[in-house]
């Protein structure tokens, strides 16, 4: 089942459940990258509260659908991961450099709108 | 009544399914939150590189609950008759990879859990233990 990504204003919104396995994580790297492309969307928020497991994979693959969007003019933010996660992913010895992260999609798009100078929202 | 449950690992779903089922079990056993979470990533790690590295070999991954006197805990024992680890201290060094990956699997799955063996054999397979005990 691959995610839906949804489009509000000039930002393009995905909601990452535990259900996410490796094919449909790289389905929406190619699904975020072409809507990007034709939306000339300039933020990705990718919602990932209710997720509860972040693998060496996800965690890779998140910083790369990052850089991947950044060099196509999109700014992306990684929003909602539960604390027991973020631990985890520190154990795990995972750095996701290039990730910027909030604590809800609420500031997520808020970061986002200042990104684009309050133009996320019209 | 105790926990033990063997699971088939030969496609890729079988990673959500592997790490969902150990998570369960781990939140029946009592692990808080933040143990669920190093529990399912452990597997996850270990079912992926069966699907990577075992391909033309069959895994699959036995979720049992244990005890010792370090009290209750629970065992994931992840097989395949893949192709085995030539170099078992190279690919437990942070960083190795045989190209497909960060390099944190194994070495990460050991930081996550309380104790790990592993058990291969070049042209045989590879057996994987790992254990959490309940604080």
């Amino acid at each position: 089942m691959s995610v839906p990504v949804i489009q509000v204003g000039s930002c393009l919104i995905a909601t990452l459940t535990e259900e996410i396995g490796d094919a449909e994580a790289l389905d929406l790297q190619e699904t975020l990258n072409s809507r990007i492309e034709k939306s000339s969307a300039t933020g990705v928020l990718l919602d990932i509260s209710v997720l509860e497991t972040i693998d060496s994979f996800l965690g890779r693959l998140l910083n790369e659908i990052t850089l991947g969007a950044r060099l196509l003019g999109a700014e992306t933010v990684v929003a909602g991961m539960r604390p027991a996660v973020a631990m985890t992913l520190v154990e795990l010895g995972l750095k996701l450099d290039g990730v910027r992260s909030t604590l809800d999609a609420e500031r997520g798009l808020a970061l986002l709108g200042q990104h684009l100078n309050g133009n996320s929202h019209t | 009544m105790t926990i033990e449950t063997r699971l088939p690992v030969k496609q890729e779903q079988d990673i959500v399914t592997a790490r969902q089922t150990a998570r369960a079990a781990a939140s029946q056993l009592g692990f808080g939150a933040i143990d669920q979470s190093r529990i399912a990533t452990a597997v996850s790690e270990l079912t992926r590189n069966v699907i990577r590295y075992a391909t033309n070999g069959a895994g699959d991954i036995v979720i049992r609950e244990v005890s010792s006197e370090r009290g209750v805990g629970l065992q994931i024992v992840v097989s395949d008759e893949g192709p085995g680890i030539s170099d078992v201290n190279q690919v437990m060094q942070d960083g190795f990879t045989s190209g497909h990956g960060l390099g944190l699997g194994l070495s990460g799955t050991k930081r996550l859990m309380d104790e790990m063996d592993l058990q291969t054999e070049v042209g045989i397979g590879t057996v994987v233990t790992i254990v959490k005990w309940r604080r």
